[in-house]
């Protein structure tokens, strides 16, 4: 609902349907009458508010941003989240620890291996075997995520530029994204949402072909990227809508509690497989991007310097793997392991014949482990524990608490979009309409985070 | 048949529904209704990858009083159905509504108190797609069947009877509870 | 799933030696939630306490006991004291956990934030927990705070009785809290005094209840299929 109190003064670039200057105008959306006209009394301002979202295509979901607006200055940015609540936490209270998987995948769906693998830590945290994990499934995990940040921030890139009306940015984005989709769907079988990482390990180990699979999408990522910073970065009018905008300094990343390339942007290096390794992040060579400016523009430029520090590591993970050669990937303890083995068959992928054969043939152990943990699942022993992990858009915790049953007792998320977006009001206030696009697509708030 | 043989060349006959069908089917422009994740794998169908451009799609309309098509694309949750009411009623006619992934299906994975299970409890759905997500492949199998029924959509009179037929075969037909003994 | 009949001060774990102690959360009965069915396999009869790991005594091992002394002189600094403030100190597979008195929390966020030894600037925001058989404790909220100058990590909890959930809001310490907290309000329905804005965030403004509590049903409908009836995952049967 809109209304501008004496319109009919100021200079418009269409005729008002009234042309007397003495009656007065009101333009309004929606709403019924009587409340229109009652607030206008009210009011006696020209003041604006004016409802962004939920549907809309420039807001990077199901947000929903409520702007006061003075002219084209806005002087109060609200914001409105739960449009996508689905109560994924309180819905892993009823599903057994593996099953959790599947829920929390599907929270940040832009990077799901991020979600599985924090939750599938805290619970190997929670059973006491981080140090038991084999070496060959925490290299995968890791040249997963990596390849999962540089598909997010193709995409943070892309619905960016294509919210600045780059339509061609988002198509780039999105083929150099199918490169990296088509080894996920590769190794886990899907191209989004995989539950492929398990607590204990990964469900299964990497297919024959995929490294060769990986060198070769590196080289069509980075020329993707190179294609990319050809296009965006010297552009005059990217910069022109991105240089100064959204600016947030470091004391206000602090005390808002921002992480991930917007703390980055402001001058902190702080990444968490720096600050508080896990998975074996130490031994890994990288260099985390950091800049001084604050703004979208060296947002999108460290976003893209983080895409060729994943490629780094993917490097080295592929080296490692190829060194490796078959190993498990899934933690020996029978009790905890993921039991099922697939393999391709002559329609597609299924159990694998030598593991029936195992179980219903040969070991009747083997056949109760299965039944156990596909039925029942194992049972972690109570306490409560917290990891996390960098996610590309931010540090993303999982709180875990367990009462020693077959099912969390709470799973909390702390997901990084959803504090980010606190920064909203902070970064769009007092700013311009067109700039409070620009400032949302640099924070990259991803609304399946946001809400859960 | 017989009429174009014997009418000067350069005549082509068929039916006004045959025409209107042709025309709406073949520059169906959706709104853009992205919830969640089956968002992303309806923009990647939008890329030059999967290419929904082929069929005349690729503007998706940010206003859906320019759009024919709602691809409900993830799960619709309490808060957001008034929305999806809102944009639907706003969508002018003809249109029609795709119901992308189970979550818009049928609540999918999430039967709890925070999604609506089905988006059908809200908007007329004219065809489901399931997937967790569906791939674009599958979403442009899903558009292609709802080409197929917009082509064969009647019109007038005839969209009448269609529509009286198709309820008295819905008060029919035996209630979902009542098909038991199937699961043999 | 758990006894109602167990609370908190009666049960007592073995390693306690006797004394009542505050972690015994709940207690499980029974291993498949079959209550009238047939069982015969005799697990229907189990009775199992819950027990959190238990407070933890001195040395704590690693930082702990330093960033410990170093609270405590700046509380006793600022004319508090480390034993009104601090209920006990857990320390669980290598996290450090400070049990809190809620009218001393914000108190210790600003002792934590502030110090130079201890800084924890950065707060990763506000979980919270209900447990409904711990008479007079059923809320807690875990506050994880971050030392990015120290690379150092804890967890503040502090309980509240589900008959007056209030806590103070640690608003003015960490303003990353405020959507977090307001979160916590929405699913449990802990109110956060000197919030500047306490409204429910995710769910609809008029949601009546507090969805994550566990009382709160998780609200599945049962889904039909070929004549059979799966009901939703809170009312099914199952192994917890």
């Amino acid at each position: 609902m809109a209304t501008t109190p004496g319109a009919a003064s100021r200079p418009r670039a269409t005729q008002s349907i009234v042309d007397d200057a003495d009656v007065r105008t009101f333009d309004a959306t929606g709403g019924d009458w009587s409340d229109i006209a009652e607030e206008a009394a009210r009011l006696g301002e020209e003041r604006i508010v004016v409802n962004m979202g939920p549907q809309h295509p420039s807001t990077h979901g199901v947000l929903r941003l409520m702007l006061e607006i003075d002219g084209e200055t806005v002087t109060e940015a609200r914001v409105g989240i739960g449009y996508l609540h689905t109560g994924i936490e309180k819905n892993m209270e009823y599903r057994n620890w593996t099953q959790g998987v599947t829920y929390c995948t599907r929270m940040d769906y832009l990077a799901p291996l991020f979600q599985e693998t924090a939750y599938c830590l805290a619970i190997e945290k929670l059973l006491g075997i981080t140090d038991q994990i084999p070496e060959r499934a925490t290299v995968i995990r890791v040249m997963m995520m990596e390849l999962n940040r540089i598909a997010s921030h193709l995409i943070a890139i892309g619905t960016g530029g294509n919210e600045l009306g780059a339509t061609t940015i988002m198509t780039i984005s999105f083929q150099a994204r199918e490169q990296v989709l088509k080894i996920f769907e590769m190794v886990t079988g899907l191209r989004m949402n995989h539950a492929y990482v398990r607590p204990g390990g990964v469900s299964q180990d990497i297919p024959p072909g995929t490294l060769e699979a990986v060198r070769e999408a590196d080289g069509t990522i980075r020329k993707a990227l190179r294609q990319l910073e050809d296009l965006m970065l010297a552009n005059p009018i990217f910069k022109g809508r991105l240089v100064g905008v959204g600016h947030l300094n470091l004391s206000a990343c602090m005390a808002l509690g921002m992480t991930g390339p917007v703390l980055r942007s402001a001058g902190l290096p702080y990444d968490v497989r720096k600050a508080n390794p896990y998975c074996g992040y130490e031994t890994y060579e990288f260099d985390v991007p950091t800049s001084t400016d604050s703004d979208a523009y060296a947002r999108v430029v460290l976003r893209l310097e983080e895409c060729y520090q994943s490629l780094r590591i993917v490097a080295q993970c592929v080296e490692r793997l190829h060194a490796m050669g078959p190993s498990p990937v899934m933690v020996a303890d029978k009790k905890i392991a993921w039991p099922a083995q697939l393999a391709i068959g002559s329609d597609g992928m299924g159990n694998s014949l030598d593991y029936i054969r195992e179980i219903m043939a040969t070991s009747m152990e083997s056949l109760i482990h299965h039944f156990k943990l596909v039925t029942e699942g194992f049972r972690v022993p109570p306490g409560q524990v917290f990891q996390t992990v960098e996610h590309p858009r931010g540090e993303l915790g999982v709180h875990l608490v367990s009462d020693g049953g077959t099912m969390p007792y709470r799973a909390h998320f702390r997901d990084p979009s959803f504090n980010n977006l606190q920064a909203t009001s902070v970064l769009c206030e007092g700013g311009q309409v067109a700039d409070v696009v620009v400032a949302v697509a640099s924070l990259d708030p991803v609304l399946g985070g946001v809400d859960r | 048949m017989g009429i174009e043989e014997k009418a000067a060349s350069g005549f082509l006959l068929t039916t006004v529904e045959g025409l209107a069908g042709y025309f709406r089917k073949a520059s169906l422009w959706p709104v853009t209704f992205g919830l969640a994740c089956c968002a992303i794998e309806m923009m990647a169908t939008g890329g030059p990858r999967y290419d929904i451009s082929r069929f005349g799609m690729e503007v998706f309309r940010a206003s859906p009083r320019q759009a024919d098509l709602m691809i409900v694309a993830g799960r619709v949750s309490q808060k957001m159905a008034p929305v999806v009411r809102q944009v639907y009623d706003q969508m002018p006619e003809p249109k029609w509504v795709l119901s992308m992934g189970v979550c818009a299906s049928s609540g999918g994975m999430f039967n709890n108190y925070a999604i609506v299970q089905g988006v059908d409890h809200i908007v007329p759905v004219d065809i489901y797609l399931p997937g967790c997500p569906p791939r674009p492949e599958m979403l442009l199998n899903a558009i292609l069947a709802l080409h197929d029924q917009i082509q064969a959509s009647p019109l007038g009179v005839n969209r009448t009877d269609a529509a009286k037929a198709a309820e008295a075969a819905a008060l029919d037909a035996t209630p979902t509870s009542r098909m038991t003994g199937l699961l043999q | 799933m758990t006894g109602p009949e167990a609370t908190g001060a009666e049960l007592t774990g073995p390693e306690q030696g006797g004394r009542p102690s505050i972690d015994v959360v709940g207690v499980r009965t029974g291993m498949f939630g079959a209550g009238d069915t047939g069982d015969t396999s005799g697990y229907g009869g189990l009775v199992r306490a819950v027990v959190m790991p238990g407070p933890s005594d001195r040395p704590y091992g690693g930082w702990f006991d330093e960033a410990a002394d170093v609270l405590a002189e700046v509380l006793e600094e600022a004319g508090s004291s480390w034993d009104a403030a601090i209920e006990n100190v857990v320390v669980d597979r290598g996290e450090l956990t400070l049990h809190v008195r809620r009218e001393h929390l914000v108190e210790v966020c600003q002792a934590l934030r502030d110090d130079q030894d201890l800084r924890f600037e950065l707060s990763l925001g506000v979980s919270g927990v209900h447990y409904p058989d711990e008479a007079g404790r059923e809320l807690h909220a875990a506050y994880h705070l971050v030392s990015v100058t120290h690379g150092r990590r804890l967890r503040l909890e502090v309980a509240v009785p589900a008959a007056d959930p209030h806590l103070p809001s640690t608003v003015a310490v960490y303003p990353a809290n405020d959507w977090h907290e307001r979160e916590t309000w929405d699913f449990f329905g802990i109110v956060f005094d000197g919030h500047p804005a306490l409204a429910r965030i995710e769910m609809p403004d008029d949601w009546p209840g507090h969805p994550q509590r566990k009382d709160y049903p998780l609200g599945g409908i049962p889904v039909e299929y070929k004549g059979a009836t799966v009901p939703p995952p809170d009312e099914r049967r199952s192994y917890h």
